[in-house]
């Protein structure tokens, strides 16, 4: 990664025009040809520099549900409780953090009553609680990582 | 772009808006963008539609919050975040919107939410996530946190992320 990806991956988290061709402006800006920004773009993406590009879509906007649950995994039983998590399309992310609280994940759903069931298929496969908690309110979305 | 053919039934009753054809622009989108010079028109030829109807429809998203915005999601650690700390704050009910906000709106947290307590494993109402190159730099982070709550916070801890289960962002049934 050089000092073109670094502005490119600074750029592109800033959201592009709704027009014909988006990538002009931010290849201008950055010196590139958009063939040579969509290549570099590609390669990010290959490399996983990147883990997508394109539209964030608000599930909470589409009339559906997002939570963070929290559960606590005994260590022998930890892969077998993730792949039980993870093998739900609407789990989006799934993180192993270093707490009594042990795995965090999302549950994105279309419409708010599915991750209560969801939830219950999980407490009752792995028998762990899942503690829910469904954000009461935001007060910043964004990402800002400068490379 | 993953297959969603799979998944093909409905996304029913999602939102006043959302007709038949946003939801097609939508399946076809939520993996990512065609990366092309003109991506709209190659979505457009995809999905049978005018280049202007996907426009429309997708600023008409964006208008309504539908679509965040049209961007690139960074992997944090290929980009030399490493420490991701998840920071979380027993704030005193009273003053936890106040203070969700000036939290929020500090450069170093991404995300910032107010959440349900859940006695007495859980005491913490306040989420922020902190990003850092290092351990030692999330930590300075957290101080500046703490110095900023003062009297109203009763405790915090930072649970740092070990490792990724999953990450595929939000997926909807076509």
């Amino acid at each position: 990664m050089d000092s073109i990806d670094a502005s490119i991956v600074n750029c592109l988290q800033e959201g592009l025009p709704v027009c014909p061709r988006p990538f002009d402006d931010v290849a201008a800006t950055l010196g590139l040809s958009v063939d040579e920004l969509l290549s570099r773009v590609q390669r990010l993406l290959d490399d996983s520099v990147l883990t997508r590009f394109g539209p964030m879509y608000n599930a909470e906007s589409m009339g559906g549900a997002l939570s963070l649950c929290a559960m606590q995994v005994p260590a022998d039983r930890y892969e077998e409780v993730a792949g039980q998590v993870n093998a739900y399309p609407e789990v989006a992310h799934n993180y192993e953090r270093d707490h009594l609280l042990n795995m965090w994940f999302v549950i994105a759903t279309e419409r708010p009553e599915q991750a209560a069931a969801i939830i219950a298929e999980i407490e009752q496969a792995s028998g762990c609680r899942v503690y829910d908690m469904p954000k009461q309110e935001e007060f910043y979305i964004g990402l800002k990582l400068a490379v | 772009m993953t297959a969603n053919s799979q998944e093909l039934s409905a996304v029913q009753q999602a939102g006043q808006a959302l007709d038949a054809t946003d939801r097609q622009i939508i399946v076809a989108t939520q993996a990512g963008l065609p990366l092309v010079a003109e991506p709209f028109a190659e979505l457009a030829q995809q999905l049978g539609l005018q280049t202007n109807e996907v426009l429309q429809r997708v600023a008409a998203m964006q208008a309504r919050g539908i679509i965040r915005r049209i961007a690139a999601v960074p992997n944090h650690y290929a980009l030399g975040y490493t420490a991701n700390g998840m920071s979380v704050w027993n704030v005193t009910d009273d003053h936890t919107s106040e203070l969700g906000r000036q939290v929020g709106a500090l450069d170093f947290v991404s995300h910032c939410y107010q959440r349900p307590r859940h006695l007495p494993l859980w005491p913490y109402n306040l989420f922020a996530m902190v990003h850092g190159r290092s351990q030692q730099d999330v930590e300075e982070k957290i101080s500046s946190i703490a110095t900023l709550l003062g009297g109203h916070c009763r405790g915090h801890e930072v649970l740092y992320s070990k490792r990724i289960l999953k990450k595929t962002g939000l997926r909807i049934k076509g």
